[in-house]
């Protein structure tokens, strides 16, 4: 049945975000000198625990027994923290693939949501979604800084 | 004849609505001198905090010997702060820097400008070869320069090393009114005047402890109050300072809160109607996103979480709900505090949506604290690029490199300009390999001092200072360069509500000193750097020069000084933006309500406040701003730090009104040295009586990061909350005690602004015995009266002498 598949996605879902909030965690953790990744990272972790709150519900909607997952659908990515200016690039590298796989869930998610008339779940996920985008602007911003001191200079 | 340190205001000459105010002449002069034995009188302006009072300083001899307000000038009629008062005699502090210091063998020892500036430029040479030496250079200066010195600086900088690890202990002053601007407006700049003050029927200060910081703005505002039709007013502090006991309403928030206060009141406008429905509608955009985000925060919510009553929510919404034209400050409070920008922001939308701004009494003042922090901002010696450009604007690029005739790709542009906390962790890293710190002191004054004495003592890292005297990060210094200040050299400076005065050379610097501009100027020619035709880049040899070329960078900017001449600034301070079709200047900005959000124009294309992410061009052009301004508001999220079972107080830093800063200054003028000596730490009776903590005793200040020793004033500050000012370093001490308020304070700051939190670090007090019998060393007068009875007031004796003249 083709809620099952949505409830797979769901799912999914709802792991990448508990995986990312443990990789915000470990990488806030791991690099706490840098003040500024170590508090932002912690109010993202949360982010994503809110995220995978609100999800919960309709992963139940959706299918009772949570569905195996394929495999491909788990991220890989990360592997514990780096050090120095470089492993601080390489984990926010990391981080910030580990959010897009999020971010193009909550797309697909919001296609399923609009095909099953589920208006309540694509209200979460427009919410939630915004706050993906935000992270990974972070992200993004954060690395951007960091390069040229990181790749050229140290 | 009145005491100043007794009285730190003086008389009052009450006002009405709309009426000029009345003039009260200042004057200070060395012991004995009268002001025919003055010589001669030197145009200057205030330089010991932010305010821009126009002043003459007093010659005789070759020697500075006293200060007089100028009558006739527009920010202070003549009316003169008691640091300035009694803080020129600094200069004349027999421990002036005289000769150039260069460590060897462990120990700094005198050598000749020659031999200093060989080795400056033997480092920075080999540091530069080889790719990326640009990011091997940090530049660290500050708000105390002139406009000249930070703008020769910065081309320098920018055009000349092509480094774009630049900024100012702005950062730890202004980020916040800068970055508040940019996301509200646009651009930098404040809308207000001060002559908003003379027109208002409400006044809001927002963590601004005025009497304390401006005191000549608190006079302006003390004379509405006492005169007929007086201006309600509103204040937001933790402290029982001046400006709270004054106010109709004081919100004693809990550190860290500003945000939910803000979010409610904004929602109390709307619910109330209080709001110009026609204004937010023409002029803002956000107002939908604005009234979904305030929507939860009831003024019960807002009472719980800020640790105030819900009925003085109402009241103080209703005081800003109900008047006709307000006037609102900000300072540290907010700037220096939990979600600062954002919750700066939120007094920006007051305005917006109460449609106050840009006419008479109605405005606002994002505050600086320092004389010249809005022209660090300005010239881009601060993390912001020259001219409030954008540093994402590739055209604002193409327009500074034709200014500077350099190629484009010369301008590090590839992300915002380094933030002073990310210049000191690169040093702590190794990868920036020379700092050169310019006329402010990190030791004392950057959050949690043990890491910044680390960084500055490392053997792989060569630190510059040039400063006046031997300051405590000049003794971590390798280089140590004397510089000339205030009095001794000329140069043009800008206050909060951009009044730009001239302040000219009265005297010669002490010794070998050299003004801060010749320092510079003597770099850019020794390093050799050329613009792209092979002429020197910096083309200029002199303060006029210098100003004549920031002259053109400033064109068709919002601080546009193309207008200005030395000549005319001798005359009298302009308000920029002064060009063609201001030639007199500007007294307020946004009187059209255009405000300087256009793509092409503005200073930044956002951030997401709750975590600094860039917002890109595209989204930016997107929103279609033209000339609105932004509307802003995110949930209150609990500050970073919250006290706990081990570290149960709060701890706010701050100011004193006869201090400044870290005391090279006012800590050599011996009336305001006396009238605030030492450290002290500020504590609730409710608080210090299960610790049996009493007036005077000694007591330890612990946080996470450090601790120091202090005697306790029991003050009427907010239960739970202690205070230490941070003004207090080793210098004087002669001793290894500890006592600089920021051994305690956390590393952590505003993702936007990037200023460090100062405002909300855990502490726990412990007793440590009952010290002397004496009471805290700290004024009785200001935020740190005490509360009980027996402690003597604080004078300055006969010493601190000064004249007042009612009408010049």
């Amino acid at each position: 049945m083709a809620e099952v598949q949505l409830a797979h996605y769901l799912g999914f879902l709802h792991r990448s975000q508990l995986d990312l909030a443990r990789a915000f965690r470990e990488v806030g953790e791991g690099h706490a000198e840098e003040a500024d990744i170590f508090h932002i990272s912690g109010t993202l972790a949360e982010q994503c625990d809110r995220h995978a709150e609100k999800l919960q519900p309709f992963a139940e909607r959706y299918g009772e027994e949570e569905a195996e997952e394929p495999d491909r659908l788990h991220s890989e990515l990360f592997k514990g923290t780096r050090e120095g200016p470089i492993g601080l690039l390489r984990d926010l590298h990391d981080l910030y693939l580990m959010a897009a796989e999020v971010d193009v869930s909550w797309t697909l998610v919001a296609q399923a949501a609009q095909g099953a008339r589920d208006a309540e779940l694509l209200e979460v996920v427009e919410g939630c979604e915004e706050e993906t985008a935000t992270q990974m602007a972070w992200l993004k911003s954060r690395m951007k800084e960091a390069a040229p001191q990181a790749l050229v200079v140290a | 004849m009145v005491d100043r340190i007794a009285d730190p205001w003086g008389e009052r000459t009450p006002y009405g609505a709309g009426e000029p105010w009345p003039v009260r002449v200042d004057t200070f002069l060395d012991g004995g001198l009268a002001p025919e034995d003055v010589e001669r009188w030197v145009q200057a302006a205030s330089i010991l905090h932010s305010n821009g009072d126009g002043l003459d300083i007093a010659v005789k001899d070759g020697r500075i010997v006293g200060v007089r307000g100028r009558a006739d000038d527009r920010v202070n009629h003549g009316r003169v702060d008691p640091k300035d008062l009694y803080g020129w005699q600094a200069n004349n502090s027999p421990d002036r820097l005289t000769r150039p210091l260069l460590r060897s063998g462990g120990e700094l020892r005198e050598v000749d400008w020659e031999t200093a500036m060989d080795a400056l430029v033997a480092r920075s040479k080999e540091l530069l070869d080889g790719p990326g030496g640009w990011g091997r250079f940090g530049f660290y200066t500050s708000g105390q320069l002139f406009l000249e010195d930070y703008y020769t600086l910065g081309v320098l900088g920018k055009a000349g090393l092509g480094t774009p690890h630049m900024d100012g202990n702005t950062r730890l002053c202004t980020a916040t009114a800068g970055a508040t601007l940019k996301a509200s407006f646009g651009t930098d700049g404040q809308p207000g005047s001060y002559a908003d003050v003379d027109h208002c029927d409400a006044l809001a200060l927002w963590g601004h402890n005025v009497a304390e910081t401006q005191t000549v703005l608190w006079m302006r505002m003390l004379d509405r109050r006492a005169g007929p039709d007086p201006p309600r007013m509103l204040a937001v502090d933790p402290r029982p300072t001046p400006v709270a006991r004054e106010a109709d309403v004081h919100l004693a928030v809990r550190n860290g809160t500003n945000q939910a206060l803000t979010n409610g009141l904004i929602r109390e406008l709307i619910d109330n109607g209080w709001i110009d429905e026609p204004y937010v509608k023409a002029h803002t955009m956000g107002f939908e996103e604005l009234e979904g985000t305030v929507d939860p925060y009831t003024p019960e919510k807002v009472a719980e979480i800020c640790g105030v009553e819900a009925r003085q929510v109402r009241e103080a919404a209703e005081l800003l709900g109900t008047c006709e034209r307000l006037f609102s400050t900000v300072l540290q409070g907010f700037y220096q505090s939990n979600q600062a920008t954002a919750a700066g922001c939120g007094v920006n939308d007051i305005h917006l949506l109460r449609g106050m701004i840009g006419r008479p009494g109605c405005g606002l003042c994002q505050m600086n604290g320092q004389p010249t922090a809005q022209n660090t901002r300005e010239t881009g010696a601060n993390g912001d690029l020259p001219g409030f450009r954008n540093w994402d604007n590739e055209s604002h690029i193409e327009e500074l490199a034709e200014v500077w005739n350099v190629e484009v790709e010369k301008i590090p542009h590839w992300a915002p300009p380094t933030h002073a906390m990310q210049i000191f962790r690169y040093a702590e890293q190794g990868s920036i390999e020379l700092l050169w710190i310019s006329a402010t002191n990190p030791a004392v004054s950057l959050p949690e001092l043990s890491r910044v004495r680390e960084i500055l003592a490392k053997d792989d890292l060569f630190v510059v200072v040039q400063d006046l005297f031997m300051t405590e990060t000049a003794a971590l210094a390798d280089l140590v360069l004397p510089a000339a200040t205030w009095g001794e050299k000329t140069g043009t400076f800008t206050n909060v509500d951009r009044t730009v005065h001239l302040s000219e050379k009265a005297v010669d610097p002490p010794g070998e000193a050299k003004a801060d501009l010749e320092i510079f100027l003597d770099y850019a020619r020794r390093m050799d750097f050329r613009d792209r035709d092979g002429e020197p880049l910096v083309k200029w040899s002199d303060p006029e020069g210098a100003f004549e070329a920031w002259k053109e960078c400033s064109r068709g900017r919002p601080c546009d000084y193309t207008g200005m001449t030395y000549e005319k600034l001798r005359r009298g301070p302009v308000q920029w933006p002064c060009n063609e079709e201001h030639p007199e200047g500007t007294e307020r900005l946004y009187t059209d309500a255009d405000f300087n959000t256009y793509p092409d124009f503005s200073e930044t294309f956002g951030h997401d406040l709750t975590t600094g992410a860039a917002q890109t061009e595209d989204e930016y052009r997107a929103k279609e701003p033209e000339g609105r301004a932004f509307l802003h508001a995110i949930p209150y999220r609990p500050s970073p730090e919250v006290p706990s079972e081990e570290h149960p107080l709060l701890l706010t830093t701050g100011r004193t009104v006869f201090h400044f800063h870290t005391r090279t200054k006012t800590g050599r003028a011996p009336q305001l040295d006396a009238a605030a000596p030492d450290v002290w730490v500020e504590v609730h009776p409710g608080d210090a009586a299960p610790l049996g903590i009493a007036e005077g005793d000694e007591v330890q200040v612990s946080s996470p990061r450090g601790a120091l020793v202090a005697k306790a004033r029991l003050s009427g500050i907010r239960p739970g909350v202690v205070f230490v000012p941070f003004h207090y370093g080793s210098w004087d001490t002669g001793s290894a005690r500890v006592r600089a308020a920021n051994e305690l304070t956390i590393t952590a700051w505003d993702p936007v602004s990037k200023q460090p939190l100062f405002k909300i670090g855990a502490v726990r007090l412990d007793r440590i015995g009952a010290g002397d019998g004496e009471p805290a060393p700290a004024p009785t007068n200001t935020a740190s009266a005490p509360v009980g009875d027996g402690v003597p007031a604080t004078a300055g004796g006969e010493r601190a002498e000064a004249t007042s003249r009612v009408g010049g």
